[in-house]
């Protein structure tokens, strides 16, 4: 406590009382109005605990008199979006791509199931978008497989490629070392001739021999221009893209024990509804034909 | 061991509040020149601040007719011929900044102007005081009153004032919504009840906080809630124009037998004969003989005041003034030196205040017309073609700021052989792309540029989307970066 009040002399103020290496301190109370502001705060956050939830308890916390819940009002804001999609995603599965395409709400809605959707199950092999990776296809490119197409590409989806659907896409290509259908050096010579087709290849090799192995047994699935043929989802060889890498050692590989990737279908996990709006979102993404 | 101590409650000083009581402050009424101009300051800005949300303005059959107007919902503020965008709000932070410059620099020429005249707590507090005076009386009666039991006569004025009080506050409260919102369908939809729950709410809120503010808090918000007094003494110096009691002529104050007093000659009095007229005007109940200090928001009733005394009085008149400190020290010694208007403080804060008026002002004239923002995607960077071509992606966003709708053409310069390929207008690739743009509007869309580039030096090449309305020719580029395989050669 303070043991002497002094008087300001300047301002003829009263001092706190306290003196701090000889420089006392002005007493300047605080307005009451004020005080009574602040017990208000403090009252109104008393009704705040009350209303609504506020002490942890562990895993759960009081809760409050009004009932209050993020996350129910989380989940309430979700059935609400649901129900009000639920009649849009309806339509979706009704129409044809093309109608959907001229219903510019309805694009919206599926562009934006589709997005999530894409992203919730296709993203990890395609990336987030649909760029692939070594073995799992791009899907932002011109260059397709079993078409690229929106009934193609929803094909592709609903049935799969290589999956247990019967009525999935499905091709083989054949096992040319592992079978023994071509020797080491013969699949040496193709890999060398394949390497002209997109311009990878080192000048001064003479590729006769691959080429003619090519027009006897590659030919027949990926044309003789190596087009490719997407009815039995054989890629174009003349392309600069290529699932399993364009270097020789990988074209080589290719050639010896192929590889040839699964997809699932996913009918059995998603609405023929979502399923057209993830066709319509890969469709976008910038290979659609 | 026989040691006495003191005892404690001897130490001990009397307890001092930590709170204090409100002391009511009942300023008097007051003519002069002052308070003339105190009244027209208040004319002027209450007539601004009520009638602009009235004023109309043609901008065509699509755009709001009012003349100031903050589009919140539509992300447009309209000021007259001038219509921001949300790219625009810089010129908002531009205004504000000159507005705070502008205050410096006048709080350094002159003192608290701003406080005194304009600022609206001010403004509306004299408009409540005047109401106060108009129905309870003036100062002595309401003390009279306020000190008196509860009779009829106490009661209805009270329940007047506070319903006037009421009135004005809500008038003042839906003003404000109505530079946010059409001012004639929101009064009508408000007396409907079809106006906004937001234009209620904020109707309500405002005439709450004017009632409160102006109506009881008053002088307080000037001592305790404003920053502006706490730290308005940064702009001052000795040079700067402020109320001030001439203490050199004033000194020592006293009353009664004064030209007994004065004939003695020994203790000869000052001109101030203590009257307190000046206490009795002031708003924040302050005295101004103490000198200059943090309650004082520099009004001037003050100087009607006593101006009316030294009128009866036979003194010369001001002698409370606006004065500077080093001129007041100057008188004191019989020099009456000039003013110190330019000094480099008011100097810098004028060439602050001229250039970034004049880069305002600038960039308000050369504001354009058209706008293209770009985002290259993220992931992919690029995608590779079957043919050996390069196709990035690109998110554009499209502005155009006139009433009218047009045509943009959108072409990219620097990139040999590159086609557009804009899949929600046209789906095959071109080199000159066509965007229908509605008139007053913002359009995203995503755009594909596919090119073959001889070479990728680091994987990029760089080169510049154009745009341009083709009804009005404005123009402008965005530099953009094309993205490849590194070393891509072909």
């Amino acid at each position: 406590m303070p043991t002497k009040i002094e008087k300001d002399v300047i301002s003829g103020r009263d001092t706190t009382g306290h003196e701090w290496d000889g420089i006392r301190e002005l007493n300047t109370p605080l307005p009451k109005w004020w005080v009574y502001v602040y017990l208000a705060t403090i009252v109104w956050a008393l009704g705040m605990f009350v209303l609504y939830p506020a002490i942890p308890l562990g895993t759960r916390a009081t809760t409050g008199l009004l009932g209050f819940s993020s996350r129910a009002q989380a989940m309430a804001g979700f059935q609400e979006m649901n129900a009000l999609h639920a009649t849009q995603m309806q339509e979706i599965g009704r129409m044809s791509f093309a109608d959907i395409e001229k219903n510019h709400d309805l694009m919206e809605v599926a562009l934006t199931a589709g997005r999530i959707t894409f992203a919730n199950n296709c993203q990890p092999c395609h990336g987030p978008n649909g760029e692939g990776r070594i073995g799992y296809p791009a899907l932002d490119t011109d260059v397709w497989r079993w078409g690229g197409s929106l009934d193609a590409i929803q094909q592709t989806i609903t049935h799969g490629i290589r999956s247990a659907d019967p009525d999935a896409r499905n091709s083989q290509m054949p096992n040319f070392g592992g079978d023994k259908l071509l020797t080491p050096a013969q699949i040496e010579d193709v890999a060398d001739y394949v390497m002209t087709l997109y311009g990878k290849a080192k000048t001064g090799v003479d590729t006769s021999a691959g080429e003619k192995l090519f027009g006897d047994n590659c030919a027949p699935c990926h044309g003789a221009k190596a087009e490719g043929n997407r009815d039995v989802g054989a890629p174009p060889l003349a392309s600069r893209v290529h699932l399993y890498g364009d270097s020789r050692a990988a074209v080589v590989a290719q050639i010896t024990h192929p590889r040839m990737g699964v997809m699932p279908n996913w009918n059995h996990r998603l609405s023929p509804a979502t399923i057209k709006a993830v066709a319509l979102y890969v469709h976008s993404l910038g290979g659609g034909e | 061991m026989n040691v006495s101590h003191p005892k404690p409650e001897a130490d001990v000083a009397p307890p001092t509040s930590l709170y204090a009581n409100r002391v009511r402050v009942y300023p008097k009424a007051v003519d002069g020149p002052v308070r003339r101009v105190k009244w027209l300051v208040l004319v002027l800005c209450l007539g601004v601040y009520y009638a602009v949300p009235w004023l109309r303005w043609n901008r065509g059959p699509d755009a709001p007719h009012q003349a100031v107007l903050l589009d919140l919902w539509n992300e447009r503020f309209y000021f007259f011929n001038v219509e921001l965008w949300p790219q625009d709000i810089w010129f908002l932070t531009g205004i504000l900044v000159l507005s705070a410059v502008s205050l410096f620099l006048v709080t350094s020429l002159f003192g608290r102007l701003w406080c005194g005249y304009s600022c609206p707590q001010t403004v509306w507090t004299d408009l409540f005081m005047l109401v106060e005076r108009k129905i309870e009386g003036d100062r002595n009666e309401r003390i009279r009153r306020d000190r008196g039991p509860l009779t009829f006569d106490k009661a209805w004025r009270k329940i007047a004032k506070h319903a006037a009080w009421l009135f004005i506050a809500f008038w003042t409260g839906g003003a404000w919504v109505m530079y946010y919102t059409d001012a004639p369908t929101f009064v009508h939809d408000f007396w409907t009840g079809h106006a906004s729950t937001s234009g209620y709410v904020f109707t309500l809120l405002l005439t709450a906080t004017t009632y409160l503010l102006a109506g009881w808090a008053r002088e307080q918000v000037c001592t305790y809630m404003c920053p502006w007094p706490r730290f308005q003494s940064a702009m001052l110096d000795e040079n700067t124009f402020v109320v001030t009691y001439e203490a050199w002529r004033g000194e020592p104050r006293g009353h009664g037998k004064r030209l007994a007093a004065a004939a003695t000659a020994a203790a000869p009095l000052g001109d101030c004969v203590d009257c307190n007229a000046c206490v009795h005007v002031c708003p924040t109940g302050i005295d101004i003989r103490d000198g200059l200090q943090l309650e004082c928001i520099g009004c001037g009733l003050c100087i009607d005041a006593c101006n009316h005394v030294m009128a009866k009085t036979g003194s010369t008149p001001w002698l409370i003034t606006w004065d500077t400190v080093a001129r007041q020290t100057a008188k004191k010694s019989g020099v009456n030196p000039s003013l110190g208007l330019l000094r480099p403080r008011t100097l810098i804060y004028l060439a602050v205040l001229a250039i970034g008026s004049i880069a305002i002002l600038t960039g308000l004239m050369l504001r354009s017309t058209i706008g293209l923002t770009v985002a290259h995607d993220r992931a992919p960077l690029y995608a590779l073609l079957e043919d050996g071509g390069v196709r990035d992606g690109y998110t554009l966003g499209f502005v155009n700021k006139t009433p009218r709708a047009a045509d943009f053409e959108l072409s990219v310069v620097g990139l040999p052989g590159a086609k557009l390929i804009l899949s929600e207008i046209s789906p095959k690739p071109e080199t000159t792309a066509t965007v229908p743009m509605p008139a007053d509007q913002l359009r995203t869309l995503r755009v594909l540029v596919q090119a073959q580039p001889d070479h990728l030096v680091a994987g990029r090449e760089s080169f510049d989307f154009v745009l341009r309305n083709r009804e009005t020719g404005a123009k402008t580029t965005y530099h953009a970066l094309f993205m490849g395989p590194v070393s891509h050669d072909r």
